[in-house]
């Protein structure tokens, strides 16, 4: 066992174990921080990918944005001393049975299958050219997606408040 | 760090696999709405793991796996915030936000 095999070994450990917590969890604050754990460790996952840019966002977005709004609604949605109700047998069984028989079906397709890696030379996964790329509008830019991205987050912003308003009667 | 010698792409396909399905068992099993957005990241966040796994090990000489992790996590803040926009709405129409008692449009 070396250095990288055993960290990937207890970042995946992490995740599999915290992600069922989270979804068996009866106390609902509790289910959302087995949830961060998760999204910490894939960040984890992310640095040793050599993805930097992405671990940052990953941390900053999920850990620091979805995980702290999904707090704020359970606090102002349920009470915080009582448990869920589990999971009744029939829910359990359908779900557990679903979830088992992909497990088993895509990891068969998956591990049969052999994937060929490119030949061609790596390019660097650094900031400087994260952000060239994101601007470009060449071959290889992705300033389309930029732009549409970021109409859809003011869309969604007003959207969001749109909703929650209180209705005036 | 050459990461292909010490962990095989499967590793990660198969780690990927079962937190989407445990994230797909966790909307299907639980019948709070916040939980099972709860679920749903956990999908996003699988499907994240590919994506990355993939540019990483197959096709390092671009960034396209890199950039679609990217506009996922976008998406998916957008979601969760007009998600929990309509789950406060829920709760302040029908004062709770179980799956199971919220069937106005029930026939």
């Amino acid at each position: 066992m070396t250095g990288p095999k055993i960290i990937f070994f207890i970042l995946a450990a992490a995740i599999v174990v915290f992600s069922i917590l989270s979804i068996f969890s009866r106390r609902i604050l509790r289910a959302a921080i087995y949830l961060l754990f998760v999204l910490v460790a894939m960040a984890g996952l992310y640095y040793m990918m050599n993805f930097q840019f992405l671990a940052a966002v990953q941390l900053m977005l999920y850990a620091g944005g979805i995980v702290v709004l999904i707090i704020f609604s359970i606090l102002l949605t349920s009470q915080i001393d009582s448990k869920l109700q589990a999971p009744s047998g029939s829910h359990l069984l359908a779900g557990g049975l679903t979830a088992i028989a992909g497990i088993a079906l895509s990891a068969s397709t998956i591990l049969e299958f052999t994937f060929k890696p490119s030949t061609e030379t790596a390019v660097g996964t650094d900031m400087r050219t994260i952000g060239l790329q994101l601007m470009d509008t060449g071959v290889h830019g992705y300033a389309l997606p930029f732009e549409v991205i970021s109409v859809l987050l003011l869309a969604a912003l007003v959207g969001s408040i749109f909703i929650a308003q209180k209705k005036k009667v | 760090m050459n990461l292909q010698a010490e962990i095989p792409l499967d590793y990660m396909i198969v780690l990927s696999t079962i937190v989407f399905f445990v994230g797909l068992m966790g909307v299907l099993i639980r019948r709070n709405l916040i939980t099972m957005l709860m679920g749903i990241e956990l999908m996003l966040n699988a499907v994240n793991i590919n994506f990355v796994a993939f540019n990483h090990y197959l096709f390092p000489n671009r960034l396209e796996g890199h950039f679609f992790a990217l506009i996922v996590m976008a998406i998916a803040a957008a979601e969760a915030a007009i998600a929990i926009a309509l789950i406060i709405n829920i709760y302040r129409q029908f004062n709770t936000v179980s799956v199971d008692d919220v069937d106005e449009l029930k026939f």
